[in-house]
């Protein structure tokens, strides 16, 4: 019998009750004896040299512990934070790599640099002695585009990168593409912009240091996503502490998006100051400095080119792409824009030669890394365009074009030109399902009575394919990783057969409380309530590396199947050992343990009790104990895959975009809980709808200021700026090489979502001969679109 | 924010003594001022929270008009049944206010001596040729908005109510920023027997009138007989949200829905 809460249930998340009635237990929330309050002096000038700072008034003010800055640090031989990916330049230089600080040393390089830290008795104390703190500031000329920072004349935001410039890197075949443009028919060109963006997770950063000096040990608390990655950067390479004496606990965290994947200072400082001052020490970022120094996303400027046959068959695809990577570079900044972006180019699509080109830059803005998608946004949005611009050329519906040059299912497994290997995948099937869903025919009916009523309606396809699950180890590192990225699992059932299970994924919203307890019951059938999920702590979970790029159930999920496997095997010798038999006449199912032909039998709670209760163990033989670790490397990236289709009514006096429908069809191979999966695709739609008509993160390239500092001007999408979503999904393609056939459903959404938007946008509007907008497409955007015009086009 | 005292007088009087303290700043529903403190941008010495007013808050309907006192939250005014059957258009106002949170702090008292250049009540305050009444005197709405944040008032002086004048027809349409759901651009149209009126704000740094597009409508209230009228974009507002033309461009095209609101 199924369990009711195993494998394809929509099992309502366990852990909503807890948040959902405010018991949800975050970083902020941690209060210890003597605890004390930090706050950061920060750098109100985009670039400046520091050539001073008196902290006198501001020790002197009531409740001040201590004033700490950049020189302490150093004077503690406070280490730079360390870059996780390296990038070689075409040339087969390395990457500049300048240094990080958590405090500044000398010289602030962003509003919002850290320059130094006011520890007091209460926050408000520390914020009254923060004002007092006086920097003698030198202001230096500031370049926050990225676009000028490659100019001659741009100011150097480091010494160490001449021009800027982090590195210059290419993949793909150039010589293949040069002679296949040689002999297009024809060719569809775009330079369009993919907007930066502020993650704005609910919780702000926060992060709180503990020392003991009875026995040496640290422990973080920390808005992270990947514990274990931040004890060994913080530990080995920025304040040199063992891992036996650093424990990094990461609890409930209010969403990340990416942005609290990355080893940020001010873990370091309060680690390295609860030391220093011998107390408790607590940050908390404010929304401001959220906005400030949360690292962006996205921030590329892109030329690309399609070559086509006469019928419209891609022959092949040029990019070139400027990406802004801030003022310093972040924990996996460099990998963004190169092997997570420009590996993506072939989209679903057999164009038979790709040539990437990318800049990356230093510019005096907040770092940039990744944010949802990271990457693989950049590239969908670039292909999705670019085919919609293609369709035009050549004089194909837009349907019919990706149609045309899909990879078929019959070439599985398919190896692109630009480095990745899709293992499986539909793409006919998903856009066989999405036009009758959207009604695709009916559309000119729809077009037509939204004219009557004086709107313009669009309609715009975005066919996605992404790469899920970083994998393997060996690629990973062979492209520049500094790390492993496997995943860690720990399944231990209790001598009454409940279960716990330890991950080195992170939860940060994804529910892995529930699927990954959903995995267990259906595999030992056990009650999901007799399930515990454990994440997020160095101390409890052997190791991990996250979560992050819809790795969690692709990665971390079957490291639990490897576990599992392994308690299986053990409680498979107990069980003949038990019930006398040999173990190959051992049955399994549903947690039974059968001999076969028998009715002999044993459940997994028998057995569980028996294995910490070992009276008769043939102890040479048989460990008692039911506890069982393992590691799993994937073999290959996941390739989730998807149609979207979006439309849009423009009203043409006001330039306002509405979207009045929004389909998703999605292959994210086989999926646990259609609930979570829903949620998370429509999570996604949102953060993707949101880029293309909303958000914008703007720097005054004058000023060097953040223009859009609060939610006064930087517009994230609220509940009514979109429909109801229309969200279906298959489970034929399931992933090839991991146990459960999963691919990821984390990012899908807003990697998708963004081009089926413009593309839907871009045709409401293609009656007056537009073929482009770059992003947000704000209402003045549009309207303008519209008064510039051809006369003859907008007169019709 | 900063340290400061904090009083809750219960009367108008004891308000507006409260008041007089040095560096004293009155807190009405507090949506621009808590955030203003929060941020460290204002420190004022004393707020004097006028919550506790009983003579400020009400609605109630006066010979011509209605008489909304000046502490009454934008839901409260949204959801009358009395404003809502008197001048429906001030309830429409009032329900497109910020969002659901905001309405059910923010008082029309606030919002008005506030004077934020794209705040919607002061276009229903021109356009309905309001009356506001002080702790002291009444204030023509005509007179009352004199800038950029800046009104008739004098330091110390508290608004009490405000009386709006029951027009035949009317209606207001706003152009809402995305984010903040401020008004970029936003027209209160009112008709009183052969008088038009055309109140605009969000568009400058103060509400103002549209004479142009009142006598437009006083020949014809019909949103046609606004065709070929635009306001100059030289003294509009221009942000990361929209320029000055585009605004100007927007005044004509709320304005023609307000009058097609209207009816």
């Amino acid at each position: 019998m199924a369990n009711p809460n195993g494998v394809g249930a929509s099992v309502r998340r366990l852990e909503d009750p807890r948040f959902l009635t405010g018991r949800g237990n975050y970083t902020d929330d941690f209060k210890r004896p003597n605890m004390t309050h930090l706050v950061h002096v920060r750098s109100p000038y985009p670039h400046a040299l520091v050539k001073g700072i008196d902290a006198s008034a501001a020790l002197a003010a009531p409740g001040v512990v201590a004033v700490l800055t950049g020189a302490d640090m150093e004077a503690d031989k406070v280490g730079s934070l360390p870059c996780g990916w390296q990038i070689h330049s075409k040339d087969g230089s390395p990457m500049k790599e300048p240094g990080h600080f958590p405090l500044a040393r000398g010289r602030v390089r962003y509003v919002g640099d850290a320059v130094a830290v006011v520890i007091a008795e209460t926050k408000d104390q520390a914020r009254d002695a923060a004002e007092l703190v006086v920097v003698d500031y030198e202001e230096l000329p500031a370049v926050t585009a990225s676009t000028r920072a490659v100019t001659a004349e741009a100011p150097q935001v480091h010494d160490e990168a001449p021009g800027n410039l982090c590195y210059d890197w290419h993949l793909g075949d150039k010589a293949a593409v040069d002679a296949a443009f040689a002999q297009a028919a024809h060719v569809a060109t775009i330079d369009l912009v993919n907007n930066r963006l502020v993650p704005n997770a609910m919780e702000p950063r926060a992060a709180l240091g503990e020392y003991d000096p009875s026995n040496g040990e640290y422990t973080l608390t920390t808005t992270s996503q990947n514990p274990h990655v931040i004890r060994l950067l913080m530990g080995a390479f920025v304040l040199g502490i063992p891992e036996h004496k650093l424990r990094v606990v990461a609890p409930d965290v209010g969403g990340g998006f990416g942005s609290k994947i990355f080893h940020y200072g001010e873990e370091a400082v309060v680690t390295w100051a609860a030391k220093k001052i011998g107390r408790p020490v607590k940050w908390t970022a404010d929304r401001s400095e959220s906005f400030l120094t949360d690292a962006h996303g996205r921030d590329h400027v892109s030329h690309a080119e399609m070559a086509m046959d006469q019928d419209g068959h891609f022959l092949a695809l040029r990019v070139s792409t400027l990406a802004n990577l801030g003022a310093y570079l972040s924990t996996f900044a460099p990998s963004i824009p190169t092997y997570l972006y420009a590996t993506l180019l072939a989209g679903q699509y057999k164009t038979p030669a790709i040539y990437a080109e990318v800049k990356a830059v230093f510019t005096n803005t907040a770092p940039v890394d990744a944010y949802r998608g990271a990457g693989r946004p950049e590239a969908c949005y670039l292909i999705e365009r670019l085919v919609d611009i293609a369709a035009g050329v050549a004089g194909l519906d837009r349907a019919e074009i990706r149609r045309r040059n899909f990879v078929p299912a019959s070439a599985m497994p398919y190896q692109t030109p630009v480095a990745l290997q899709y293992d499986s995948g539909d793409f006919a099937k998903n856009l066989d399902i999405a036009l009758p869903l959207v009604d695709y025919d009916g559309f000119a009916a729809r077009k037509a009575a939204s004219k009557a009523k004086g709107k313009l309606r669009g309609i715009g396809f975005s066919t996605y394919i992404e790469a899920c699950g970083i994998a393997p180890s060996n690629v990973a590192g062979a492209l520049g990783a500094r790390a492993g990225l496997y995943e860690c699992a720990e399944v231990r059932f209790h001598p009454t057969g409940s279960v716990t299970v330890f991950t080195g994924s992170h939860s940060h919203g994804q529910g892995h409380e529930t699927t990954f307890a959903q995995l267990v019951a259906e595999r030992f059938g056990v009650p999901i309530e007799n399930v515990e999920i454990v994440h997020g702590d160095t101390s409890k979970i052997p190791f991990g590396m996250g979560t992050y790029g819809s790795r969690s159930l692709a990665v971390g999920g079957s490291a639990l199947v490897k576990a599992m496997d392994k308690v299986e095997r053990k409680a498979k010798k107990i069980a003949a050992h038990m019930l006398e038999a040999a173990e190959t006449d051992i049955e399994v199912k549903d947690g039974r343990f059968t001999v076969a032909g028998t009715d002999k039998s044993l459940g997994i709670g028998d057995i569980a009790l028996q294995a910490y209760v070992p009276h008769n163990f043939p102890l040479d033989e048989l460990e008692p104990g039911l506890d069982e670790q393992a590691f799993y490397d994937p073999k290959n990236f996941t390739y989730p895959n998807g149609c979207h289709v979006c439309e849009v009514e423009i009203d043409p006096e006001t330039g306002v975009t509405q979207v009045v429908a929004f389909s998703a069809v999605d292959d994210f191979g086989n999926v646990i809980n259609p609930l979570i999966v829903e949620g998370q695709v429509h999570g996604g739609i949102v953060q993707g709808i949101g880029q293309a008509l909303l958000e914008n993160c703007v720097y005054d390239d004058e000023s060097g200021q953040l223009l859009t500092g609060s939610f006064m001007d930087y517009c994230m999408p609220r509940a009514d700026d979109v429909p109801s979503f229309t969200v279906r999904y298959h489970e034929d393609q399931p992933c090839t090489h991991n146990p459960l056939g999963v691919k990821g459903c984390g990012e899908a959404g807003t990697i998708g979502a963004s081009a089926a938007t413009m593309n839907a946008v871009v045709d409401a509007l293609s009656a007056f001969g537009v073929t482009h907008l770059d992003m947000p497409a704000t209402p003045e955007k549009v309207w303008r679109a519209i008064q510039n015009a051809t006369p003859a086009l907008a007169a019709e | 924010m900063y340290a400061f005292t904090y009083q809750r007088p219960s009367t108008l009087a004891d308000a507006v003594a409260a008041a007089q303290a040095e560096d004293a700043k009155l807190l009405g529903g507090g949506q621009t001022l808590l955030p203003t403190l929060k941020q460290r941008l204002a420190q004022p010495s004393a707020l004097v929270d006028l919550s506790g007013v009983a003579e400020m808050k009400g609605i109630n309907a006066v010979d011509g008009g209605l008489e909304v006192g000046a502490f009454t939250r934008h839901s409260e005014v949204a959801h009358s049944d009395l404003v809502k059957a008197t001048i429906p258009a001030l309830a429409s106002l009032a329900e497109g206010i910020g969002d659901r949170q905001v309405r059910n702090m923010g008082t029309l008292g606030g919002s008005i001596a506030n004077a934020d250049p794209s705040a919607d009540y002061p276009s229903a305050v021109v356009a309905l040729k309001a009356t506001v009444t002080t702790d002291r005197r009444t204030i023509a709405g005509d007179d009352f908005f004199t800038g950029m944040f800046e009104t008739a008032l004098e330091p110390g002086e508290i608004v009490k109510s405000v009386r709006f004048s029951t027009p035949d027809k009317a209606a207001y349409a706003k152009f809402r920023n995305p984010a903040s759901r401020y008004a970029i651009v936003g027209v209160f149209v009112a008709k009183y027997g052969a008088e038009v009126r055309v109140a605009v704000t969000g568009a400058a740094g103060s509400v103002f009138r549209v004479p142009a597009f009142e006598a437009a409508l006083e020949a014809n209230f019909a949103a046609e007989a606004l065709n070929g009228l635009s306001v100059s974009a030289d003294d509009l507002n221009a942000d990361l949200h929209a320029s000055a033309d585009y605004r100007a461009h927007l005044v004509t095209v709320m304005a023609k829905r307000a009058v097609e609101a209207a009816g």
